[in-house]
């Protein structure tokens, strides 16, 4: 298909050919890690470390800050002071740069922010693309210009940065986030050369000269008042008038330079256009194709692309439309509630006011949060123009709610003749979109074909689903949606076929690649019946490897990605396949060269094997009735999940209709449980005979997966199938045990057999559990757990003690989630959810606790059988703390308001003693809290006698004489940077909230940004040598109020350590801060042995665990008890067993030996600031800290 | 007193050699140790497997989650600089070799055949100015035999020496059926000089948690005498050159070792237990032994009690245990 490619081109997605240009025409980048414009600021830091100059012969400058807000901070005293700035963001970022930003424009700054758009967060966070983030900055002063394709993002962003300079005017550069922020094209790129011609020396030199500077003293950010602000506002009118020509002029200087013209309104149709579609951003080359295609069909029709969009230049949008123009469908990427138009349409609407034959305009949303935009939605967009006009139209979804939906023809596909398509269904572990990136590289760099590569995620950190969209033509295409009728489909899992349609995207003849763990003359057979109709009904030929074997032989351990991109190459004769396996190896050799050469040989070991166990499926002509497909979920789901979560589960959310959907953002919990994901390659397997039960290894397991029962022995005939052993404690006399795996729920990650200390005393290799492969035991472990769930959950109040083992015994109320294998935050959680969960209140920031806890379709916090259960709630990343403050004061005003009634109605409740049992103290242990909900439940009885409005009330508000628990959760980089002001202010408050800071040491959701908890010397994004200083000591910090619970703990360390001081942080009558030491992918290490690494970093000081009570300082004792100091065991034997050390030893031996001691000496200083406290004896007042917090109840 | 020696081609001004181990790990350390006067230094041992295995082990943890969600590509810093081989090794060879006076040897441990030779030459070429090729296998397969093993060691040794253009020596552990069958063959093959022998970590057992422990013992003199056997029948039948390690603590020991046949005495237990003064002292005190018992030289003395000079050669073979039993009295 393909010729050796003769013209220069990089294979990049927007991201990079963006940042590439920013970071040559930059000295200074401010900036904070957001996705999806994370990869700019990382890219800048990554070039900025190995010493690349910018195209003035100097490294450029990368700082990574605690905020966007303080990132466009440190770029607005950087450009005042004289030098080029540049920062990168998104979404929520874009929102916290918005007063710097007024700054930024009206100080007439040149200056450019480069944006890849995304939604902002509204009834729900997402994290994929649309306008709303822009078009909340439109009116700062800023110019915004938007790209569309990633060749267009690269150019756009250098024209933004000559305009800028050109007309002193800040400039936004924007890009749909993921569509084209992440797209991977074969673009052109611009040169150092290029870039040297086409900027303007001398406009550099005139920023120069308005520095900031005591040589030429000059005042910036005086205070005005009304007799001049107003005028002084209006005198930089000018500049913002010249803009437009300022934009065209670059774009004129770099189409000299580049050959590519580009105009801030771009029209393209029929000259004669009757209809025209305005619209910006990646949709304007859909509705491109289907303007092509209508006009083919001889339909008088046009596009007018939104390039320029501050300023809005009026008579150019108006001199860019066809003179025949009679209505215009104005397409905004954004919702903007309660206004006559989205932002777009109005100023399209504005632009034309003046027009003597104004067209008629309407405008429509489409696209929020990453919709799918379509050719055949932007057909009808242009059938409704043609056959009726509507204002406020949606398209790309079904609203049922509004009827503002636009049908559209859903089978509908471009016709696109020399186009090669593939779809791939892959693991993210098993390295499927590595692949495919790799594959475009090889196509776009090596030979003359036009390609495109998008990757679709699920939401899930473990068992994550990724869908491969890759096109390849020997013509130039723009197509900025996904693949639906694909030549060339691959499932990478097997198990896919039971769970998604995959092959609803093979075109009829299309060819079919399965990765099958069987031989090929079975394969056929284990097809459910829905796929095996759906190949013959589409006449698709089909392949099979059994590329995990391939992979074990070849000692590639799960990557199967290099065998199935052999496969593909093979079968979809995009070059010859020699030169195809040779171009694999070469790319093999070139990204795995410096790590070393057994992973090179084998990798290529594993291509070479790829062919040799290719083989092709032989569709029958007839066959017995195979399987039918699994429902999505069970029948005994709740209905809700039933008609929108399976709907989601199975890839179709696309088609729920709006009024599916809770209005205002609210979503059921307890859902993660109908979710059977069956990712476990291995679970553990429980021998009654060897247990001790200790419950370690349900208290360790990150996904709830396995857990303790202690039930009465009468039941054990009706779970007959149920292993089971008689329970050892006093507590429950006559009662079973039994521990059981959720065979579909488990990750298999092998935490709770790594910390199982029962060893069969004969073969100590056999433990109490052991990973068993799962296709071994599922059936039967599926029937157990079945059993097991039947059981009733203990009676709390039946547990004398809640320690490791006592806790375990209690339901957990958060199960199931989508977090990674061995997690390290989860199991906190998880035994929160166990001691507090039925009136557990969270307050979640923005991170992988949120996604993980919060990204649908399912949810992991769970319902006991009362229905009680953890409420969550995520308003953002930075307020979180004074979020959950605000939980904190709405619940004790309502806990007040509710024993306020009971008192004035304490005489009508038949004068007993209900009422004042009901206001006692609370004593908050699970004995108190039961009979507190049965005293309750009373009162509701007795309430329903009552007439009158308090009764009433009280009936609503009762459950609240149960006292709540508030926690703020959260990450380090919400705690230690982001958040951290607003988490300081709540800890100088009395109130009675309580903080868990989960601290991976790292922005984990992010992908491993270093955050002020990164610790000295270990290698984070933004920190690839090695941080240089060590992290915050946030306890001490905290420590220092003196009124504040501080502790901090490491579950997999001292695990009876972190249950008691959870309890004692809860008990705490004020702010309480757990700072909890969480494993974490980032790391680089098997979290199977996350324990284990905890307890080094314990041994050796770097983690000390302690806690600080203030209560004991009003005893008279010392507050602080170092209850684990380290210093039994180097810091540096700790550091070597992460990668994120280790690759600081591999790049440089003599810095790691610095860093080793310097993390040695901190860790003895830190424990010997701590022991000093600790003998601490403090004065006694009679004022109590905390004294004005309010009553515990 | 003349205490040099000949090892490996290399005049030596004394037989006492700073053993593969720890203590030449930087720069610093191996200079402090030709400070103190060691004739050669031999640094740790390249693993080509630890290479391996490290290189795997960072390979997965830094690529499984990689592309796998929608926020991150990856979840580490760029590690392009990152390089997994022996360059580290190289790059503190060429170090160590520009900073001391002295010959430095390195020791190398390969996995694969392609590693041993690609390994050793590049260690040549950084400028080591002998090979230790340390051979140790822990041979598990019941189905390899030794005859296998052996020549597979025997291959290596060739395809080694037929790579590099500086001395080879061999280091050995005891565990051979026939060791003086074994060491004339790897003399055959190119091996300029053996090592007696290696010490390994030997495997515990933790009663109490039922897991196995492993660790390092530092050696005593008692394990010299296993040594002396060999070195003794080896010195005797063998033209190569021959070092000891493991065992030698004072003076006597290393002048029993010579005596047997030792060109070289390697110390490691030694020099960590005592520190690097000791090589001073085993100096002196060997040429203060060899000038009271009227010794000219120390290669007057090299090889005096080997099995073909010892007046009693059967004291090295088998006929000894059985003379020792039937003189062994019960109390």
């Amino acid at each position: 298909m393909a010729t050796t490619r003769t013209t220069r081109t990089a294979t990049v997605d927007a991201n990079e050919a963006v940042a590439a240009v920013a970071y040559r025409l930059s000295e200074v980048a401010a900036i904070y890690p957001i996705t999806p414009s994370s990869t700019m600021g990382e890219l800048a830091d990554e070039w900025a470390a190995k010493g690349q100059p910018n195209v003035f012969g100097s490294v450029p400058t990368v700082v990574e800050m605690q905020s966007e807000g303080g990132a466009a901070g440190a770029v607005h005293g950087a450009l005042q002071a004289g030098s080029l700035a540049v920062t990168f963001t998104a979404s929520q970022g874009l929102l916290l740069m918005i007063p710097t930003m007024y700054k930024l424009a009206g100080e007439l700054t040149p200056f450019v922010m480069h944006v890849a758009a995304r939604t902002l967060a509204t009834h729900a966070l997402s994290i994929f693309g649309d306008h709303s983030d822009v078009m909340a900055v439109r009116q700062t002063g800023f110019a915004m210009l938007c790209a569309a394709t990633v060749q267009e993002a690269q150019d756009l962003a250098c024209i933004a940065h000559l305009a800028t300079l050109q007309c002193r005017v800040p400039f936004v550069h924007f890009f749909d986030g993921f569509r084209t922020s992440h797209e991977v094209r074969g673009i052109t790129s611009l040169t150092d050369d290029d870039l040297r011609l086409l900027v303007d020396h001398d406009a550099i030199a005139a920023h120069r000269c308005r520095a900031l500077t005591p040589d030429r003293p000059q005042l910036r950010g005086s205070a005005q008042n009304p007799d001049v602000f107003f005028q002084a506002r209006e005198a930089c009118q000018p500049f913002f008038d010249g803009v437009p020509a300022a934009v065209r002029t670059a774009m004129a200087r770099f189409a000299a330079q580049t050959g590519r013209q580009y105009a801030p309104f771009a029209y393209h149709g029929a000259p004669n256009a009757e209809r025209v579609v305005v619209v910006m951003g990646s949709a304007g080359e859909t509705v491109r194709s289907a303007v092509d295609w209508l006009n083919a069909r001889g339909e008088p029709v046009g596009l007018l692309q939104v390039r320029l969009y501050r300023p809005f230049d009026a008579a150019a949008f108006a001199a860019a439309l066809p003179p025949s123009t009679t209505r215009i469908a104005v397409l905004d990427r954004t919702k903007e509630p309660g206004a006559p138009a989205e932002p777009l349409c109005l100023d399209v609407i504005a632009a034309l006011r003046d027009q003597p034959q104004r067209p008629q305009i309407v405008g429509g949303r489409y696209g929020l949060s990453g919709k799918e935009f379509t050719p055949a939605m932007a057909l009808a967009v242009f059938a409704m123009l043609a056959d009726q006009p509507r204002h406020g139209f949606t398209v790309g979804i079904v609203d049922d709610v509004s009827g503002s939906s636009l049908a559209y023809d859903h089978e509908f596909e471009l016709p696109h003749a020399n186009r090669r398509e593939a779809v791939f269904f892959g693991l993210g572990a098993d390295g499927t979109v590595g692949a495919n990136k790799n594959t475009i590289k090889i196509l776009g760099d090596g030979t003359d074909l036009h390609t495109q590569g998008y990757f679709v995620y699920d939401s899930k950190k473990s068992g994550a689903v990724t869908v491969s969209h890759l096109r390849f033509g020997p013509e130039p295409f723009e197509a900025p949606y996904l693949i639906r009728a694909a030549d060339f489909v691959a499932c990478h899992q097997f198990g896919f076929l039971d769970r998604y349609d995959v092959l609803g995207h093979a075109k009829e003849g299309a060819t079919l690649l399965l990765n099958a763990p069987f031989p090929p003359e079975r394969v056929w057979d284990e097809l459910p019946a829905e796929v095996q109709t759906a190949i013959r009904a589409k006449h698709l030929t089909v392949y099979t490897i059994d590329a995990a074997a391939v992979a074990k032989a070849a000692g590639v351990g799960n990557r199967i990605n290099t065998i199935m991109q052999a496969c593909h190459f093979a079968l979809a004769d995009l070059m010859p396949r020699d030169t195809a396996i040779a171009a694999i190896k070469q790319a093999i050799a070139k990204s795995y060269d410096k790590k070393g050469d057994e992973i090179v040989r084998r990798n290529g070991a594993a291509v070479d094997m790829a062919l040799e166990h290719l083989f092709p499926v032989v569709v029958p002509a007839q066959s017995p009735p195979a399987r039918p497909r699994a429902p999505t979920v069970a029948a005994d789901a709740p209905d809700f999940v039933q008609r929108v979560t399976a709907a989601m589960l199975a890839g179709q959310g696309e088609l729920l209709p709006c009024s599916a959907f809770p209005p205002d953002g609210t979503w059921p919990t307890d859902t993660a449980r109908w979710e059977k994901r069956a990712i476990a390659a291995t679970i553990p397997v429980w021998d009654a005979a060897i247990c001790i039960q200790c419950n370690k290894c349900a208290l360790m397991c990150p996904h709830a997966a396995i857990r303790a029962k202690v039930y009465p022995a009468e039941l054990a005939s009706a779970t007959h199938e149920l292993p089971a052993t008689a329970w050892r404690g006093q507590e429950f006399a006559d009662h079973h045990y039994t521990i059981q795996v959720a065979p579909d729920d488990c990750t298999g990650c092998g935490l709770c057999v790594q910390v199982c200390p029962a060893k069969d005393k004969q073969n100590p290799r056999h433990k109490a559990i052991d990973m068993t492969p799962v296709r071994e035991v599922r059936d039967r472990e599926r029937q157990r757990w079945a059993a097991f769930e039947r059981l009733p959950e203990v009676d709390a109040t039946r547990i004398p003690k809640l320690d490791v083992r006592g806790s375990q015994l209690l339901q957990p109320l958060f199960e199931f989630s989508g977090a990674c294998a061995g997690c390290g935050e989860t199991p906190y959680l998880k035994l929160l959810t166990q001691l507090f969960g039925d009136r557990l209140l969270i307050a979640n920031a923005t991170g992988c606790s949120s996604i993980y806890g919060g990204n649908l379709p399912t949810t992991p916090y769970a319902k006991n059988a009362a229905g009680r259960g953890p409420a969550w709630a995520n308003s953002l990343f930075e307020d979180n703390a004074e979020f959950g403050l605000g939980m904190r004061l709405s619940v004790d005003a309502l806990t007040a308001r509710a024993r306020h009634l009971l008192q004035l109605l304490a005489a009508e409740l038949d004068g007993d003693a209900l009422p004042a049992s009901l206001l006692a103290p609370a004593a908050r242990t699970a004995h108190w809290l039961g009979e507190q909900r049965q005293r309750v439940d009373l009162l509701r009885r007795r309430l329903a006698d009552l007439p009158g409005a308090p009764a009433r009330e009280l009936d609503l508000l009762a459950d609240y004489l149960v006292p709540k628990s508030v926690w703020l959760v959260g990450g380090d980089g919400w705690a230690f940077d982001i958040g951290y002001g607003g988490l300081d202010h709540v800890l100088s408050m009395p109130h009675d909230v309580n903080i868990l800071v989960l601290d991976t040491e790292v922005y984990s959701n992010t992908g491993g940004q270093a955050s002020k908890a990164t610790p000295l010397g270990a290698a984070a994004k933004f920190a690839a040598k090695g941080k240089a200083v060590d992290k915050k000591d946030l306890g001490l910090m905290a420590i220092h109020y003196g009124h504040v619970f501080v502790a901090s703990v490491a579950i997999g360390a001292q695990d009876a350590h972190t249950v008691r001081v959870l309890q004692q942080a809860e008990a705490h009558p004020g702010p309480s801060l757990v700072i909890a030491y969480s494993p974490c992918i980032a790391h680089g290490y098997d979290l199977v042995f996350g324990a284990d690494q905890q307890k080094r970093a314990v041994q050796s000081g770097v983690w000390p665990l302690f806690h600080y009570d203030p209560a004991e300082a009003e005893r008279g004792a010392p507050p602080l008890v170092v209850d684990v100091p380290g210093g039994r065991q180097s810091v540096a034997e700790y550091m070597r067993n992460e990668a994120r050390f280790r690759v600081v030893e591999k790049l440089d031996p003599e810095g790691f030996k610095r860093y080793a001691n310097g993390a040695q000496q901190a860790a003895l200083r830190r424990i010997a600031i701590y022991e000093h406290i600790a003998k601490l004896r403090f004065p006694q007042t009679t004022a109590k800290a905390g004294a004005d917090a309010p009553a515990k109840e | 007193m003349d205490l040099s020696v000949d090892f490996l081609g290399l005049r030596l001004p004394h037989p006492f050699v700073a053993g593969a181990s720890p203590l030449a790990d930087t720069v610093d350390r191996a200079r402090q140790l030709a400070d103190a006067g060691a004739a050669a230094i031999v640094l740790r041992s390249l693993f080509e497997e630890q290479i391996d295995q490290d290189a795997l082990a960072h390979h997965r943890a830094t690529t499984l989650h990689a592309d796998s969600h929608g926020e991150a590509g990856s979840y580490h810093a760029d590690t392009d600089g990152c390089v997994f081989g022996p360059d580290e090794y190289l790059a503190h060879l060429q170090r160590v070799k520009a900073a001391v006076p002295v010959p430095v040897l390195a020791s190398l441990n390969g996995h694969t055949d392609g590693g041993w030779i690609d390994y050793a030459r590049r260690l040549a070429e950084a400028g080591a100015d002998a090979l230790e090729l340390n051979l140790y296998h822990v041979a598990t397969d019941p189905v390899t035999t030794a005859a296998e093993l052996e020549q597979r060691a025997i291959d290596i040794v060739y395809a080694v020496r037929s790579s590099v253009h500086i001395p080879v020596a061999v280091k050995l552990s005891p565990f051979y059926t026939s060791l003086p069958n074994f060491a004339r063959r790897l003399c055959a093959a190119g091996a300029d000089g053996l090592v007696l022998f290696n010490r390994f970590y030997e495997p515990d057992v933790d009663v109490e948690q039922l897991e196995v422990r492993t660790h390092l013992e530092l050696s005593h003199s008692s394990e010299l005498l296993l040594r002396l056997r060999w070195l003794a029948i080896l010195s005797a039948q063998l033209p190569c050159s021959l070092a000891v390690t493991g065992g030698v603590h004072t003076a006597k020991d290393a002048i029993k070792a010579v005596m047997c046949g030792a060109h070289s005495v390697q110390l490691v237990s030694a020099l960590l237990r005592s520190g690097h003064a000791v090589i001073d002292y085993l100096r002196a005190e060997t040429a203060n032994w060899l000038r009271e018992h009227g010794y000219e030289s120390l290669r007057q003395m090299r090889g005096s009690m080997d099995q073909s000079r010892a007046p009693d050669p059967d004291a090295f073979a088998r006929g000894n245990y059985q003379k020792l039993l039937q003189t062994y009295r019960v109390e």
